[in-house]
């Protein structure tokens, strides 16, 4: 399986990082020394194994559904980069 | 006298508590070895005010008597953890100016337990390197050098900052995390001891994820004793990390008795690399005679899944990294691009994310993305959690039989030169983590001990690994090594 310069640039866009035309060869090359290296795991005899969810078996504890934290919109928006009104501001996305 | 900052933990707590050293001195001393010590690059943001309010109030609560055994301990902060109102940011260009409004569970702790924190740490960006070389705040430097040659060496990452600090004696301990390798690879190549606890031992809330189904906190220390008791403060139940195991945390430094005797102590065989250099070869063959001497019976397993420890790594902690990392949009905290006459939201989060991430994290991000996407799915992220499945069975087998401990070396080589990695492909960087990388895999805990000194004069370390939630026990063996092994080299000063 090789990857080439359109599914770089696919993968790129599906992760939402700009890549300029001119470094999709480059990627697309270095993708495929990573994958070339990941290709190994086929040799592994994978027949009737669990696909691992949690590495320490335990079970995820319950609580009450109940309210726990809140109100504290200043310190949600304190870190961001366009904040108005109470709001996180972001450019217009729809018409 | 001595330099009050290349103190142990332990040393300070018992003078401390004797009265005989104050934790403002303590802290002033650290203090001053910070301000010169800027050619490390190791601390990245300062904080003397914070750390001179909480050394008084560790002086008055050790005047009380009822200090814990972290009270007045000046420590140093991987920049990954989240510290209430000072600058968080991963190492990373994308968190650029981030100040979280609250504290992480593990830093939380440790200013409960007294500790005093001297700022934040130098590392790879989001975790993700070998070498510190892919930091935003440029590379941190190994405080060992080759001999007289003058040549920069890396720290290790991703927590290279912490051991570079622990190493010049900066601090007295530093925290650190640990995805794949990245307490116990720069521990080894500084010559100081790093712990990663089973996973779930510590709490994950607040420490920027990376690979959440691998990441884990602990210790990076100057002895074992000083692992076990910081450990000790840094474990426990966190109701905000459903991970964190509702497990009592248990007396670490009552465990180091130093007696091993009858303990099975096993060497795998898969573990003996092609090529792997002959001092590393002696240093495992040392420091399994010197287990045995102090009576340990050494038994030769087998973990016969090693070889696909690392490219299974390779699919999940990208895999993992790509959805953790999706938060960075530019919306929320941090970097947000400047757009153009037009462009749109997709245009945002696209050119933020080109700007404000490295090439080392793009790179990795995408080949998760490329992993989950349709049609792959199955191919690769579903059998590397089934590869998964086997590694860590192989672990089983081997503790089933009897095994309490697992000997190893902690890295294929020492420290090497802040660049030479430069025109490697990816995946001879990633070979750094070939020893380390199947601990995080099976969620065991994993200590490195420096164990000797190779031909060049450079620190090298072995690691143990022992059975889940069995930290006491392993740290007990490490003990053993360490005394055995009695390691006490220091780098020369030359910053």
């Amino acid at each position: 399986m090789s990857i080439d310069k359109e599914t770089a640039a696919r993968v790129a866009h599906l992760a939402r990082i700009r890549v300029a035309d001119e470094a999709l060869p480059a990627l697309a090359e270095e993708f495929n020394a990573i994958l070339g290296f990941i290709e190994q795991l086929n040799e592994v005899d994978v027949d009737g194994i669990e696909p691992m969810t949690s590495v320490t078996p335990a079970r995820l504890k319950r609580r009450e559904d109940v309210v726990t934290d809140g109100n504290q919109q200043e310190k949600i928006l304190a870190n961001a980069p366009d904040a108005r009104e109470g709001f996180f501001a972001v450019p217009k996305v729809v018409e | 006298m001595t330099n009050l900052n290349t103190l142990t933990i332990s040393e300070a707590r018992d003078r401390l508590k004797a009265g005989d050293i104050t934790a403002v001195e303590l802290t002033e001393s650290c203090l001053s070895e910070i301000e010169g010590a800027k050619a490390l690059n190791a601390f990245v943001h300062d904080t003397p005010e914070i750390s001179r309010e909480q050394a008084k109030a560790a002086d008055a609560r050790l005047a009380k008597g009822d200090a814990p055994a972290m009270c007045g301990i000046p420590l140093g902060i991987k920049d990954l953890f989240c510290t209430k109102g000072v600058l968080s940011q991963a190492g990373s260009a994308i968190l650029e100016g981030f100040k979280p409004e609250y504290e992480s569970t593990i830093t939380q702790q440790l200013w409960d337990s007294g500790a005093v924190m001297l700022g934040k740490l130098n590392m790879d960006e989001f975790a993700m390197g070998s070498t510190n070389e892919t930091s935003t705040y440029g590379n941190a430097i190994n405080p060992w050098r080759r001999g007289n040659d003058t040549a920069q060496l890396t720290p290790g990452g991703s927590s290279g900052g912490s051991a570079a600090a622990v190493a010049a004696d900066l601090c007295l301990g530093a925290t650190g995390t640990d995805t794949g390798g990245s307490i116990r690879q720069p521990a080894a190549f500084t010559g100081i001891t790093g712990i990663k606890p089973t996973y779930g031992r510590c709490s994950r809330w607040g420490v920027v994820a990376f690979a959440s189904s691998l990441d884990q906190a602990g210790p990076m220390t100057k002895s074992v004793r000083d692992a076990a008791i910081m450990l000790e403060a840094m474990s426990g139940h966190d109701a905000k990390d459903s991970t964190s195991a509702d497990l009592a945390v248990p007396n670490f430094e009552a465990a180091l008795t130093g007696d091993i005797k009858g303990k099975k102590i096993g060497i795998p065989k898969e573990y003996r690399m092609d090529g792997m250099p002959d001092e590393i070869e002696k240093l495992w063959a040392d420091g399994t005679a010197m287990l045995k001497d102090a009576g340990a019976e050494i038994v030769d397993i087998t973990l016969p899944h090693t070889k696909y420890a690392l490219p299974a790594y390779y699919v999940i902690a990208p895999a993992e990294a790509s959805s953790n990392l999706a938060r960075y949009d530019g919306v929320r905290y941090g970097h947000r691009a400047t757009l153009a006459a037009g462009e749109g939201i997709d245009d945002m989060y696209e050119k933020t994310r080109a700007e404000g991430f490295g090439h080392e994290v793009q790179r990795r991000v995408m080949i998760g993305t490329y992993v989950l996407s349709a049609g792959f799915y199955d191919a690769y992220y579903n059998r590397a959690r089934k590869v998964r499945t086997l590694i860590k069975r192989d672990f089983e087998q081997v503790f089933d039989a009897g095994v309490e401990a697992i000997l190893t070396p902690a890295t294929p080589s020492a420290a090497f030169g802040l660049g030479d990695m430069a025109d490697a492909d990816p995946v001879q960087m990633y070979l750094n983590d070939v020893f380390t990388v199947t601990v995080n895999l099976a969620g065991l805990p994993g200590i490195s001990v420096p164990a000797g000194i190779d031909k060049q004069g450079l620190p090298l370390g072995l690691q143990l690994i022992g059975r889940p939630w069995e930290e006491g026990d392993l740290l007990n063996v490490a003990y053993a090594l360490e005394n055995a092994a009695g390691f006490v080299s220091k780098p020369s000063k030359w910053w």
